[in-house]
């Protein structure tokens, strides 16, 4: 098996019954497997709902760490609508060609810094670092706040082990209140204060509110761009073929990254608690229960998508769910698009290969599944592309 | 060399030119209002859906198994619902007429 493989534990599950269980600390999880089912309740609101206990439709379940309801994420329509519209024209704000601009020199610095250094551990000194620096481009706020989210690492949510980490999150939550706290005393054009000063239904948002919209954009946009970066890395290290394709045909870039999300489904499920007995592909699911979409599952259905194992890297049909599917989909995919589609341009024109040379895998437990995600740590040598 | 005319959901009118590529992209470059285009036109995102002019349904065709999937969801679709990033600019699609459904 190639290193930058990602196998999917979930083919048998998916093809003979369709379903897969979970528990996760006692609140178990019937896991949606098929695309059609995925998107189907992804869509379904009602009978499957975001606006539960904050907490509970993340897998595994941060019930016992967070109190603060997440913004529009933890909502359901009609609500959520005003949430998002609310939210979006600023997470939009990447297609903006200065925002390009910017990332653009970011990426370059970090790819260079890479052909400089030889060799780097891609983890925690090149995707963290990437991921923390487009950060304060997302929330414009100074570029020296990107050091303090870096100081984190990896895990903000976990410690070293699986389990979730109250203390961890905790510091995460303090410095958002902190920030809070600043731009309400001293509003700047950062994000904070612009959500500060939105209106929400005839008053402005809470400083709650705005803490649920800010914790999202931490959480949220934190592993799973990390490991998209370091997974895009690992694949082109062992495809010199595709690094010379992008080389090449620039031109299919766009679509060799939605081919790598779909590939990669940074984020493997996401919950919704069920409102009433229900049936999902003839199981039954009772009323409070949990049901997940598991979209890492759906992106490699065979009868959505031909050789559903392999990067296809021009794919020209691609309705993979990687960014989530309907009302809740991924707030952030503007800005991931952006990363991924900047950083497959700047390694194609200044990298002439990669080795790997060392990694320890990041492998999740679902219980019964076990999935790659990503790596721990790898160790990749970047060559310089001489001309 | 084809004209293709959007109206937004605002009742405003917008006729472009295009020779090849998508309808999509061609609505993204000129900033048509209501179709954003986010997944580059791999059928992944529905931010490109147009209601086509019935009479005009000759030219562009009807939507694909998979458009019709990504569109079953949609409250708002109908059978003369596309995902325009799949219809291909070419002078068999001149003078069509698409309703913006954002
Ligand atoms: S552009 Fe995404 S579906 Fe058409």
């Amino acid at each position: 098996m190639k290193k930058s493989e990602l196998p999917d534990p979930f083919e048998k599950a998916r093809e003979s019954k369709g379903y897969g269980e979970m528990n996760d600390q006692d609140d178990p999880v019937t896991m949606l497997l098929r695309h059609k089912d995925v998107r189907k309740s992804a869509h379904n609101y009602k009978t499957f709902q975001s606006g539960a206990v904050p907490g509970r439709i993340v897998i595994p379940s941060e019930v016992n760490i967070r109190d603060t309801r997440q913004i529009p994420f933890e909502v359901d329509p009609p609500v959520h609508g005003v949430y998002r519209a609310i939210v979006e024209p600023w997470f939009k704000r990447p297609l903006q060609a200065e925002y390009q601009e910017r990332l653009r020199s970011q990426i370059s610095e970090i790819v260079e810094e890479a052909l400089q250094k030889g060799s780097v551990e891609v983890v925690t000194d090149f995707a963290l670092r990437l991921q923390s620096r487009a950060l304060t481009l997302l929330l414009n706020t100074p570029f020296s706040e990107s050091e303090t989210w870096i100081s984190w690492g990896t895990h903000v949510f976990r410690s070293e082990g699986e389990a979730l980490d109250g203390d961890k999150a905790n510091i995460l939550y303090h410095y958002i209140d902190e920030q809070i706290d600043r731009a309400s005393e001293d509003p700047g054009e950062d994000m904070y204060s612009v959500l500060l000063n939105s209106e929400f239904e005839g008053r402005k948002l809470t400083k709650e509110e705005v803490k649920g919209v800010m914790v999202l954009t931490f959480a949220g946009g934190r592993d799973t761009v990390i490991n998209a970066v370091t997974n895009s890395i690992a694949y082109l290290a062992e495809h010199p073929e595709a690094l010379e394709r992008l080389r090449k045909e620039p031109e299919i870039t766009g679509r060799a990254v939605e081919e790598m999300i779909r590939y990669f489904s940074p984020l493997t499920q996401m919950g919704r608690v069920v409102t009433e007995d229900a049936h999902v592909c003839e199981h039954a699911v009772k009323a409070d229960s949990r049901i997940s979409l598991c979209w890492a599952s759906a992106n490699r259905d065979a009868a959505v998508f031909e050789n559903p194992n392999e990067i296809v890297l021009d794919r020209k049909v691609n309705p993979h769910v990687g960014f989530g599917f309907s009302h809740h989909n991924c707030l952030g995919a503007t800005h991931a698009r952006q990363i991924l589609k900047i950083l497959l341009q700047t390694l194609a024109q200044k990298v002439a290969s990669f080795e790997i040379l060392d990694y320890k895998e990041n492998i999740e437990d679902l219980d019964h599944f076990q999935r790659k995600v990503g790596f721990h740590n790898i160790q990749i040598k970047f060559n310089p592309l001489t001309k | 060399m084809a004209k293709i005319t959007f109206i937004t959901s605002d009742d405003e009118t917008i006729t472009l030119e295009g020779t090849s590529g998508s309808v999509m992209a061609l609505a993204v470059e000129n900033g048509v209002p209501g179709i954003d285009g986010d997944c580059g036109g791999v059928c992944s995102c529905a931010t490109c859906h147009v209601h086509v002019t019935p009479e005009d349904m000759v030219k562009t065709g009807s939507a694909s198994e998979i458009e019709t999937d990504m569109l079953e969801l949609d409250d708002n679709a109908d059978e003369y619902s596309r995902l325009c990033c799949q219809i291909e600019i070419s002078d068999a699609i001149d003078g069509v007429v698409l309703k913006v459904a954002k």
